[in-house]
């Protein structure tokens, strides 16, 4: 037990390291120096006040995506769905913030909520289908997302302002206030308080699946639905619910944008953010903690990617995030299996390990 | 409507099924030997740019076709070698692979041609020497492109391969129980890393033909077709001729939707409809569709 949290934490740490090999054999591929480019993304992205402001902004919605992903793989299920749930809760929130009449202490919970019922509801289609019909959740939430691609188009199309793809600006009372009214060293840079909802949600998580009766049985359910269902866990439900809950995640990953930067929903405005939960899951190891400091990365990667673009061209931290991916899963299969072949046989010795 | 533009409409419908009914028969293969071919969107990206690179350098658009079959059947070869060598996840791997095409033909495409949106023009495949048959309406040009006579041709090939070869027999018996496939001494890797080799050979003609219709490759050019070609095999039921059947109903949906746009029908919803109706054939409501029952299951030769 001692040396599985360091085992757990190295092989991300290896795939990552290993990425950023990779991907500095591209930079020197284009004619520019791996040490330079890389030591240019991390002081701008995280050496100067409004660098860190940029990079925390690009952590938020990763965040949420990421504590949605991370929630629906300790229950055993795939979320590839954040992407459409974040997608419809930041229309969702932009819709009440911009039409809804109500006092200003009630209008910003209601948008918040409006985000994460979008996201909750949409998830919830893959849940029930799931848990009725067995139908896989991957396939269903891939196609899940490009509905709400579509529904979207068809319907913001008649809300969008004239000329532009983006709803009429939210109301003032339902915006978010900018980190820098808070930490002034953040000056300028779009980071919000989206952020400390956030890492709320993240502590909120920890203590729902390591603390409580229902966060358990998710957990037993993700690693043996067998003995879940043995032990009397109502199977059905609790993938019902655990699809609500990570939705609910994903689709406040919208307000980011929509309550706390731009303050009105813009067509395409996640830019794939949803999609990268998985990845910052993944890094994070489906533990509240990890995914925080797996987002922080990957918000790093994500604004660094602009700054370097006058030396190599932006995609790099695309190449980079998708070899992190590959190396990531490759490394996990590989550790696994060692770790099983060291494991001392408990049956062999004739005594318990 | 008239003759003539039922024609043009069963012209557009073919043209736009192409890739989709190449792409999907090739995820038939590989996930009928137990892979989730996820990666589709990718093998598709990758061999898309490879074409347009082979047609520059190479001045010729055959070669540029052999480069895209190749860069198709490499990207598979790295899916296999995470999924297969290293038995990691296949569905992560193959949205990781989607990730990278996107990633990686926007980094060579302003390296090479110093543009992010697109490369400049270069020769589409030829067209074939079919005599009169050219000057039919409508479809006369359509059966002067080799990738649709190709793509006619692959389909039935690719669903005989499966169903009615010693190959195919082991392959879908790899997809369903590899431990049997073992047992006859056949090696589950060697077939499953087949399987998604033909897949990404299949989605490499399937790049080629968008990148040479359009004769240049345009960033992010794919546009998730690859996510439809798997839905379509899906529908198809894991049958490459099946799965053709859906992209041919994929299809004639967004020829219409084409067509309809400006009208007052809310073309946009059409958009939605293959992904609603696969979601329905996954949930069973249109014929059960099962997958084969090893997919996405890594093999462990020392598991039970």
């Amino acid at each position: 037990m001692k040396l599985r949290v360091p085992l757990a934490a190295l092989a991300p740490v290896a795939a990552v390291a290993l990425a950023l090999v990779a991907g500095g054999v591209l930079i020197a591929a284009v004619g520019q120096s791996p040490f330079e480019v890389y030591g240019l993304l991390v002081s701008q992205a995280l050496g100067t006040g409004y660098g860190a402001g940029q990079t925390l902004f690009k952590c938020t919605p990763l965040l949420f995506a990421g504590l949605s992903v991370a929630l629906a793989f300790r229950a055993g299920l795939f979320n590839v769905g954040a992407e459409g749930q974040m997608y419809l809760g930041g229309f969702a929130a932009a819709l009440v913030g911009a039409y809804v009449r109500l006092p200003a202490p009630l209008l910003l919970p209601l948008a918040l909520l409006a985000a994460a019922g979008a996201g909750a509801s949409w998830a919830s289609i893959a849940g029930v289908l799931k848990a009725r019909f067995g139908a896989h959740e991957v396939i269903n939430t891939i196609m899940l997302n490009f509905i709400a691609f579509a529904l979207v188009a068809w319907w913001g199309h008649r809300l969008f302002m004239p000329a532009t793809v983006r709803t009429r600006e939210v109301a003032a009372a339902a915006q978010v206030a900018r980190l820098d009214v808070v930490l002034p060293w953040l000056k300028g840079s779009p980071a919000n308080l989206t952020l400390a909802l956030a890492l709320l949600l993240a502590v909120g998580l920890g203590v729902f699946l390591f603390r409580t009766r229902i966060g358990y049985e998710l957990r037993v359910l993700g690693l043996n639905p067998g003995a879940a269902e043995y032990a009397g866990v109502r199977i059905g439900r609790a993938q019902g619910l655990a699809f609500a809950l990570a939705g609910a995640l994903a689709g406040l990953g919208g307000t980011s944008f929509v309550l706390g930067y731009k303050h009105w929903f813009e067509q395409d405005f996640t830019a794939g953010a949803g999609f990268m939960g998985i990845a910052v899951a993944l890094i994070g190891r489906n533990h509240p903690l990890g995914v925080c400091l797996s987002a922080l990365f990957f918000g790093a990667l994500a604004y660094g990617g602009l700054v370097v673009n006058q030396r190599v061209p932006a995609d790099l931290v695309n190449v980079l995030r998708a070899l992190v991916i590959l190396f990531a899963i490759s490394s996990y299969a590989v550790f696994e299996r060692v770790a099983k072949l060291t494991q001392p046989k408990a049956g062999k010795a004739g005594k318990p390990a | 409507m008239s003759l003539l533009a039922v024609l043009l409409f069963v012209a557009a419908t073919l043209r736009i099924t192409v890739p989709y009914a190449l792409a999907a028969a090739g995820a038939s293969l590989g996930e009928r030997g137990g892979v989730v071919c996820l990666g589709l969107e990718g093998f598709m990206l990758n061999s898309a740019l490879a074409y347009v690179l082979g047609a520059w350098y190479l001045h010729d658009p055959w070669l540029a076709l052999g480069c895209a079959v190749l860069a198709g059947m490499l990207t598979a070869g790295l899916h296999a070698l995470v999924t297969v060598a290293f038995r990691a996840d296949q569905i992560t791997s193959g949205i990781g692979i989607n990730l990278l095409a996107a990633g990686l033909t926007r980094f060579v495409l302003v390296t090479v041609f110093h543009s992010s949106s697109n490369s400049p023009r270069v020769a589409g495949l030829p067209e074939l020497p079919i005599g009169p048959l050219a000057h039919l309406p409508a479809l006369g040009p359509l059966l002067e492109t080799p990738l649709v006579l190709l793509a006619v041709a692959l389909v039935p090939l690719s669903t005989w391969l499966v169903f009615r070869t010693p190959f195919g027999l082991r392959l879908r018996a790899t997809g369903e129980l590899p431990q049997a496939s073992a047992a006859l001494g056949l090696s589950v890797g060697g077939l499953r890393t087949a399987g998604v080799l033909l897949c990404g050979a299949l989605s490499g003609l399937a790049g080629a033909w968008l990148a040479s219709e359009q004769h240049c490759f345009t960033d992010g050019m794919t546009g998730g077709r690859g996510y439809i070609a798997i839905a379509a095999m899906i529908v198809g039921k894991w049958h490459p001729a099946g799965a053709a059947t859906a992209c041919l109903l994929f299809g004639a949906t967004e020829a219409a939707q084409i067509a309809l746009q400006g009208s007052a029908f809310p073309s946009a919803l059409l958009q939605a409809l293959p992904y609603a109706v696969t979601m329905l054939a996954l949930a069973g409501f249109i014929g059960r569709a099962t997958p084969p029952r090893a997919l996405g299951t890594p093999y462990d030769p020392e598991g039970t």
